[in-house]
């Protein structure tokens, strides 16, 4: 271990939470170090106090609310904790700097990229204008940002999201920090993008010499871009230690039971069904938006082209793409959530693609869907049972018989059967989303349509959930529409998988041969940049008595 | 830009077109005979044959609204049925103490307003802001009237300090105009700065909630910069909104105030018309109140676009 | 409400709960308790008023013409000796009756239309250019007209009053009717076949209560300070109906002689419109922030 100075070194850091919250603590006894030239990723699911170490660091929690009130953060040897708020602003953009997860909201929207960048320049120095300009295209520049001289002159709605994060980039280095600290910067991003600026980050700091705090959920960016990695859980540091020894051979239980969560990017081995009735299958399907204003021509987007896909009993099938490329279009469609401009949705032999409200209700039955987020999947003003039997009792089962059927599902998803009378705000979005499945199974649907259902969840929560949706697929012979951005869960559940981008179905085809040997190249993008891609989550070594002392 | 402009006063037809729908049918469609309604309680029958015809109300309806529009639309409100002069040039002798008070007024509120809701947002929680949030609702729930009594009685009565009632044309000095003005400019900007003072402080929270506020801090900025550079463009597009949408309360209040201090102006002239019933200068009245407040909005439309980038024409 | 930071959606939890903290923070005025005990106070008023006034509030004593405040008279009298605190303390339930019948009435009114043109698209276009014409007219204008044009009521003037208050009403429920319907639990409903009228019913309507009862409250407000007006510039109930109004309009002349005439009924409308406005920021605050602050 190097003597040297650490850029950051945390010592006992206790920040405490307002009277009336579940902890007193958000951060407790946290004590790391990050160091020159080293990108430390500080990992750990919602509610840990990452993100509240993180900005604790940048002196950047709301007053009165939250109030570091043990230890020392010393940034190059200075003892933040003891600065004046003006001492502190001077260090701020200057020593260090913060880029945060949602570029678009991080960036001021009234104001051009250029001036953005500028502005630590204006704050923190007294270059003259010319050096000012100079300095934001040559930083423009180093963050790989194409044609600066024009670009700085955009806003940032006018940029696509990697730009818009390499503006933040750009800001963030313009004054050389000692430390930078990246708040899930590549959370909000495509899994291409990310890839791209998980790079950027790792070259900028060789070239720079930055040390870089960074913050995320991803144990597939950590073993991207992490020297060494530091777990958190509720508030408290669990375990530390160097990325190849913490991946392969965790000490902790908790560090174990994360890692092991995370989706293998190789398919489970699936048995090869002899081949089952087509349940759902769409022909042509088409979906156009916009077009046809009175007073104002609205732009014409083109979400889903002759999309023409089948699914089977028994067997998921997964839409893959990152956003934008139409795959809840399709999902949307299917369910007739929204209105297909074109083609055909075939239920068994009958076509639902363009059928009125008025005949369509008899089949709303048969295809159910589970939404992305469990804060808002169910009505927060009904108890878990009314939700329940909604759904059945528009089809004439009687109060009595709904009820029971909601009491056995419940049981059915792994949650208390007398939880009926609770409302939604009383349970956690993982068993929420069990919830959601349950609503959807009391329909007896032949078609369950999954619409990025394990997205907004925790890992650990993910794999449950996962787990979940194949069991009442294989008990329910279920047809099952899986859509997600993540290749690792689709690796996990889909026998066929269909990838979508810019509307089209580019490759579609079983699990297995598609992930070993990907034809299309968008298909064969997506998997280069898949966060870890090449590690084996969850198959850990022991360590030897040598390691394990050294550590 | 000039395509989206015309677009945008196309939109405001159908909107201006059932305003006129409005004003047409209270005359015609409320209870009783308009000419009999007009005319009073002690006209002859010849007088209200007399009005019937000057009205034109002896032609089918939908003649009738035809009729109207198409001088509407060359200008004509009518002529009034008292003074026998054209509405037009009834609004005209007008218009000046009306526009002056509404201008005044409204540099008043913009002046004072918008920083006391800004001041309000950043000491949010403190005395200072429940001061000024109580000045807010307290303003906002005096009545106009009442608030212009209790000035003229303790400035002008009790103190001396401003002429009671009155106005002075702006051409017999600029210093004269401003002492007749001040009081009644005063009186309705207080609901105004309340209503703008309260939308300011709220759009400013909402605003200092976001993620690009963190940033301007994250980078050093100083935090009346902050405050001023980052949040309050941003908080601008809903504070002149509802600037626009005011500009209805301060019509209002333009009519009472007039009232209350003796001012020559659009709103005694739509009052005394009412008690009058002088059917042609009400009908032109609300029209021209109603298209001046459409078209206001409208340019507030497009004043969005200069303010946030994102709105796009 | 106990805070929480043990969340297993990881996207801005940390930012939420920075906001939930912050509007905790806010939420701690008694502002519903002060304006709704005023308001209790002046409805009581308004019922037992033959008790809490001292004198017949429309019996002419010419003799004791424009008396000051006093002990006889504790308001003072007006021009035809009438006793001016009993004539504003049933002045009270004119400005209360006329000030909850528009609130429920625009509440009405405007849910229903609201409704409709929130999820019927072809009336949709049309309603609502309707409504933006009649939000055009300056309100106080539109219900001047209404009441000179229909005679002079109670009801006239409560009808005249509720009118332009519609369009806002109506704006209000369009805009949570269009945010709710994307909610994925109405989707969800939607998909599991429930008609139309139940997801009105279960689903959307609820969600409308909130918002409905603060605007309600301001409705109050503004039509009670709409009707005093209108009695003020003439127009308003027939000028022997005992409103604060009518006798702060019958105060007019006298008013640099015996300015209490103005200033008693005048106090007493600024203290009930206050204390209703009051009680709107409360419940606004508590009921729907986030609604509360678009307003």
């Amino acid at each position: 271990m190097s003597n040297e100075q650490p850029v950051l070194e945390l010592e006992g850091l206790s920040v405490t939470l307002p009277a009336g919250a579940d902890r007193p603590y958000a951060v407790e006894d946290v004590s790391f170090a990050v160091r020159k030239q080293e990108i430390l990723c500080v990992v750990g699911e919602s509610g840990s106090g990452k993100s509240v170490t993180a900005h604790t660091v940048m002196g950047l929690l709301p007053r009165k609310q939250l109030t570091p009130v043990r230890g020392a953060i010393r940034l190059l040897g200075e003892n933040l904790l003891e600065k004046t708020p003006q001492q502190l602003r001077d260090l701020r953009g200057a020593r260090m700097s913060m880029i945060f997860q949602e570029p678009m909201t991080a960036l001021n929207p009234v104001h051009r990229a250029g001036d953005q960048i500028e502005e630590v320049l204006r704050i923190h120095t007294d270059l003259s204008e010319k050096q000012r300009l100079a300095r934001v295209l040559e930083v423009m520049d180093a963050v790989r940002l194409p044609d600066p001289q024009k670009m700085r002159h955009s806003y940032p709605h006018q940029l696509s999201g990697g730009q818009r994060q390499r503006i933040m980039i750009a800001a963030a280095l313009a004054l050389e920090p000692a430390l930078l600290i990246a708040d899930e910067p590549t959370t909000a991003l495509d899994v291409t993008t990310q890839a791209q600026i998980l790079k950027l980050i790792k070259d900028i700091q060789r070239e720079h010499d930055t040390g870089v705090l960074f913050i995320t959920h991803d144990f597939g960016v950590v073993a991207d871009i992490a020297d060494r990695v530091v777990v958190m859980q509720t508030g408290k540091v669990v375990e530390e230690g160097p990325t190849e020894r913490l991946l392969k051979s965790p000490q902790h239980a908790y560090t174990r039971m994360l890692i092991s969560a995370v989706p293998s990017l190789t398919p489970r081995h699936r048995e090869e069904p002899a081949r089952s009735q087509v349940v759902l299958s769409t022909r042509n399907l088409n979906k156009i938006y916009g077009g046809g204003g009175f007073f104002q021509k609205a732009r014409e987007v083109h979400a889903a082209k002759d999309v023409t896909l089948d699914i089977r009993r028994g067997e998921t099938l997964g839409i893959v793409g990152e956003s934008g490329s139409g795959k809840s279009t399709v999902a949307r469609c299917i369910v007739r959530l929204i209105d297909p401009s074109g083609g055909q949705i075939f239920i068994d032999d009958d076509d639902i693609a363009l059928l009125p409200t008025r005949l369509l209700r008899r089949h709303r039955r048969r295809v159910q869907i589970v939404f992305q987020d469990p804060y808002r999947s169910l009505n927060p003003r009904l108890t878990i049972g009314k939700s329940l039997v909604e759904g059945p009792m528009n089809f004439g089962l009687s109060r009595k018989a709904a009820w029971e059927r909601a009491r056995d599902l419940m049981n059915l998803v792994g949650l208390d059967p007398k939880a009926v009378d609770r409302f939604p705000h009383q349970f956690s979005g993982g068993q929420r989303q069990r919830i959601c499945i349950a609503r959807a199974l009391a329909m007896e649907p032949e078609v369950l349509v999954a619409d990025e259902a394990v997205s907004a969840l925790d890992v650990s929560v993910q794999a449950q959930v996962l787990e979940l949706l194949d069991e009442v697929r294989a008990k329910f012979d279920l047809a099952m529409l899986f859509i997600t951005h993540d290749l690792r869960v689709a690796a996990q559940v889909c026998d066929s998988v269909a990838v979508m981008h810019r509307g089209v179905v580019v490759e579609y085809g079983r699990t297995a041969a598609l992930f070993a040997d990907p034809q299309h190249a968008y298909t064969k993008s997506l998997f280069e940049a898949a966060p870890g891609r090449d590690w084996a989550f969850g198959e850990f070594e022991e360590l030897s008595a040598a390691q394990a002392g050294a550590t | 830009m000039l395509g989206f402009i015309v677009r945008r006063l196309l939109a405001t037809i159908p909107v201006m077109g059932v305003v006129a729908l409005f004003v047409f049918l209270m005359l015609h469609l409320s209870p009783g005979d308009p000419a009999t309604v007009i005319a009073g309680d002690y006209a002859s029958p010849a007088d209200i044959e007399r009005i019937r015809a000057k009205l034109g109300l002896d032609q089918p309806l939908h003649i009738q609204f035809g009729t109207w529009v198409w001088s509407l639309l060359q200008g004509d409100l009518g002529i009034s049925i008292f003074s026998n002069l054209p509405v037009t040039q009834l609004i005209g002798q007008r218009l000046e103490p009306t526009l002056l008070l509404a201008l005044t007024t409204l540099i008043i509120t913009v002046v004072v307003a918008v920083p006391m809701g800004v001041i309000a947002a950043w000491k949010a929680g403190t005395w200072i802001d429940r001061s000024i949030m109580i000045f807010a609702v307290v303003g906002f729930s005096i009545p106009v009237f009442v608030l212009g009594y209790i000035l003229i009685y303790f400035v002008s009565l009790k103190l001396g300090l401003l002429p009671v009632q009155g106005y002075r044309p702006i051409s017999e000095g600029f210093f004269p105009f401003l002492r007749s003005i001040t009081l009644p400019a005063l009186t309705l900007s207080v609901i105004y700065i309340a209503l703008i003072a309260r939308i300011t402080r709220a759009s400013m929270l909402e605003v200092l909630d976001e993620d690009y506020v963190r940033t301007a801090r994250a980078k050093g900025q100083l935090e009346w910069k902050v405050l001023i550079v980052h949040a309050l463009r941003n908080a601008a597009v809903p504070i002149v909104t509802i600037i626009g949408i005011g500009i209805a309360l301060l019509i209002g209040g333009v009519v009472v105030t007039e009232s209350v201090y003796n001012i020559p102006g659009l709103g005694r002239l739509v009052l005394d018309a009412i008690l009058k019933r002088d059917y042609p200068i009400i009908q032109g009245l609300i029209l021209m109140f109603s298209f001046v407040y459409i078209l206001i909005n409208l340019a507030i439309d497009i004043l969005y676009t200069l303010i946030d980038p994102r709105i796009r024409y | 409400m106990t805070l929480s930071v043990e969340r297993d959606s990881f996207a801005g939890s940390f930012r939420a709960n920075v906001a939930a903290l912050r509007r905790q923070a806010f939420q701690r005025y008694p502002t519903i308790g002060i304006g709704g005990s005023l308001l209790i106070l002046m409805i009581f008023v308004a019922v037992f008023a033959p008790v809490v006034a001292t004198d017949d509030p429309i019996a002419l004593n010419p003799i004791e013409r424009l008396q000051p405040p006093g002990t006889d008279h504790w308001f003072g009298t007006d021009m035809f000796g009438r006793d001016l605190y009993s004539r504003t303390v049933y002045g009270t339930r004119i400005s209360l009756i006329v000030g909850l019948s528009a609130a429920g009435l625009s509440v009405l009114f405007g849910l229903i239309i609201g409704l409709i043109a929130g999820y019927i698209r072809l009336l949709d276009a049309i309603l609502m250019r309707v409504m933006d014409g009649l939000m055009a007219i300056p309100g106080i204008l539109l219900a001047i007209a209404l009441v000179s044009l229909s005679g002079a009521s109670l009801v006239t003037v409560t009808i005249a009053i509720t009118i332009p208050e519609i369009p806002r009403v109506v704006r209000l429920v369009r805009a949570i009717v269009l945010s709710v319907r994307e909610e994925p639990y109405v989707e969800a409903a939607v998909s599991m076949g429930t008609p139309l009228p139940k997801i009105l019913l279960r689903h959307v309507l609820p969600n409308t209560v909130p918002p409905l009862i603060v605007q309600a409250t301001y409705v109050c407000a503004s039509a009670m300070l709409l009707e005093a007006l209108l009695s003020f510039v003439g127009a308003g109930t027939p000028p022997e109906v005992p409103s604060w109004g009518n006798i702060m309009a019958e105060g007019r002349a006298f008013f640099q002689i015996t300015p209490w005439i103005i200033f008693f009924p005048g106090i007493a409308l600024a203290v009930t419109v206050l204390a209703v406005n009051i009680l709107g920021d409360g419940l606004r605050d508590t009921l729907d922030p986030r609604i509360a602050k678009k307003m």
